[in-house]
């Protein structure tokens, strides 16, 4: 969704077309320039023939703006079989005259060139679209198969600035694609210098097997647009692109405090709990009881009736369950009330942005007040540790955006604090789980390592962990010895 | 070889050939004279030329798939041939039309 964002635009008002792709209007500052042309380039199978497609698409179901599109390297029936994976019905959208597609076909072999021309049939067809059902968006995809088809440039790159000429005039936002070019130009036959206005590269990276796709807009004039690459999705809910990077917190600090769902916990924590959309990190070796203090927290939340969401990257939804259900707390009921909902992933399934992509899709789509992802350790074998904290950041500031109060696990090694300090930086509490030897018995502590804006106990407390649940006892005193 | 083509130019039926123009520009018209020029000198009398004006009928680009205008559409004998350009050049003509072996093969 939008958010308005208070951005010093220039003094010239640049209107601009919401594409209605989820996160690309957040890195355009509101979206395509409005009457002008886009030039969206990348290699081949990049994906801009589905970008340019769900510009359409959207445009016709979200603002009710037909669309055409002149596609010259796919049928119609070839588009709309991609799109039907996305989602969409092509067919149906051309039926109810609010989608036009026209293919044309341009072959060098079958053509004899035999004097002066020029490409007003191109023009012709595209005007008669246009007219035909009202459009207000166009797609040319990709018109660069013009050059391969006519052996003239000339007549070509004239009628091609006449093009771009004829679309500003016609009130028209269009789109056109074309292939990547090499290091000299962005594009192979240099479109970029026609159009003027916003130029945007899809990117389709595969690095050690694992795939990749990035966004970034690379040039918009007259507007402030984000710089850097996004990573971006293309599955059965169309194209999707995670908008924030981050770097600005100017999240409005809530005041008010969410339960761990461990009574002796919130206790230690100002007696209150957690800050609503604040951040915790849960770190301790293995088997300390992370996941338990995770699940703990989702349990109470699910029962005050808040959406959870709880992201597993080392056990599986049943595991969670059974494990959680033989301490007392049986998350299934939450479930089917459709209060929570579990998404478990290998790590090494997918790179770290596709993770990332999905997880911020997934909870635009659910809208959970409560996130878990346990645990990010894991996350680290997919990427370097750099990479971890960008990940983690962007997610952060999604989940304060949306007013989102998470709760990571981490696995420590040999008891020492050493997750790394940039991990930590990102976190508004740490809670630090471990066992200790006390008085000759293993005992399980735990102790706020920190909690930012609240007066929190700084006492390392036993807890115990059966079949009711966690229960936070004493305080240790005496001496205190790590296992 | 060529005496061959010929015989069946003559034995063959009517040539039907379509012209397509976007109103009368210059290109279309000169397309229009040298192609009638080129029928007259080459096929005889046996051609029926139809011109399809795309500015009052522009559906009908698509089905030829016209994108150049003028273009020239044989549509008999098969196969179709397409041709574009104002016709100016007319060895590329006749070749196109398969009226002549193209020269240097």
């Amino acid at each position: 969704m939008a958010r308005a964002r208070r951005l010093k635009s220039s003094s010239v008002a640049l209107i601009k077309t919401p594409t209605g792709i989820s996160g690309l209007d957040n890195i355009t500052d509101g979206g395509l320039p409005k009457g002008r042309t886009t030039l969206i380039a990348g290699g081949a199978g990049s994906g801009k023939t589905l970008f340019g497609m769900e510009f359409l698409i959207r445009g016709i179901e979200i603002y009710g703006e037909p669309g055409v599109a002149m596609t010259f390297e796919e049928t119609a029936e070839e588009i709309s079989s991609n799109l039907a994976s996305l989602g969409h019905d092509v067919n149906k959208l051309v039926r109810e005259k609010k989608l036009f597609v026209d293919y044309v076909h341009v072959e060098r072999r079958q053509i004899e060139e035999t004097g002066e021309y020029d490409l007003e049939g191109l023009f012709i067809r595209l005007d008669h679209a246009i007219k035909s059902i009202g459009a207000k968006r166009v797609l040319l995809d990709t018109i660069e198969v013009l050059f391969s088809g006519l052996r003239n440039e000339s007549i070509v790159r004239s009628e091609l600035r006449r093009l771009f000429r004829w679309l500003k005039d016609h009130d028209v936002t269009a789109v056109i694609t074309a292939e990547a070019g090499d290091n000299t130009f962005l594009t192979r036959h240099g479109l970029e210098e026609y159009v003027a206005d916003c130029v945007i590269i899809l990117d389709h990276r595969v690095t050690e097997q694992i795939s990749t796709r990035r966004i970034r807009v690379v040039k918009y004039r007259g507007s402030s647009h984000g710089t850097n690459e996004y990573p971006f999705l293309l599955n059965e809910g169309g194209m999707s692109v995670v908008p924030i990077t981050a770097l600005g917190l100017s999240h409005k600090a809530s005041t008010e405090r969410v339960s761990s769902g461990i009574p002796g916990l919130d206790k230690m924590l100002g007696a209150k709990g957690f800050f609503r959309a604040s951040s915790v990190l849960v770190t301790g070796t293995a088997g300390t009881g992370k996941s338990s203090v995770a699940a703990s927290f989702v349990n109470s939340a699910c029962g005050r009736g808040e959406r959870a969401m709880y992201f597993a990257f080392e056990e599986s939804e049943s595991q969670i369950l059974r494990n959680m259900l033989s301490l007392g707390m049986p998350l299934e009921r939450w479930i089917q009330k459709g209060l929570l909902q579990i998404r478990a992933a290998r790590p090494t399934s997918m790179g770290l942005e596709n993770h990332l992509a999905i997880m911020c899709k997934t909870i635009e789509d659910y809208r959970p007040s409560i996130v878990v992802v346990d645990p990010i350790t894991n996350l680290i074998s997919v990427g370097t540790a750099i990479s971890v904290k960008a990940m983690l950041t962007r997610l952060i500031d999604l989940l304060k955006t949306h007013k989102i109060t998470a709760m990571f696990t981490n696995l420590s090694l040999s008891g020492e604090e050493i997750t790394s300090t940039e991990i930590s930086s990102l976190m508004d509490a740490w809670l630090s789980l471990k066992e200790i030897e006390v008085d000759g018995a293993r005992q399980r502590v735990m102790y706020v390592l920190k909690a930012r804006g609240m007066a929190h106990s700084n006492r390392v407390h036993r807890f115990t962990i059966s079949d009711q649940g966690i229960q936070i006892e004493d305080e240790v005193r005496g001496q205190e010895r790590k296992i | 070889m060529g005496s061959a083509i010929e015989s069946m130019r003559r034995a063959s039926k009517k040539w039907r050939l379509r012209l397509y123009v976007a109103g009368n520009t210059p290109n279309s018209i000169a397309a229009f004279a040298n192609l009638k020029e080129i029928c007259e000198n080459h096929l005889g009398g046996r051609y029926q030329i139809e011109v399809v004006d795309l500015l009052e009928n522009p559906t009908l680009a698509k089905g030829d798939q016209i994108v150049a205008i003028p273009t020239l559409v044989r549509k008999l004998p098969f196969p179709v041939k397409k041709i574009i350009g104002d016709l100016s050049n007319r060895e590329r003509v006749l070749v196109g039309l398969d009226l002549k072996a193209a020269s240097g093969i």
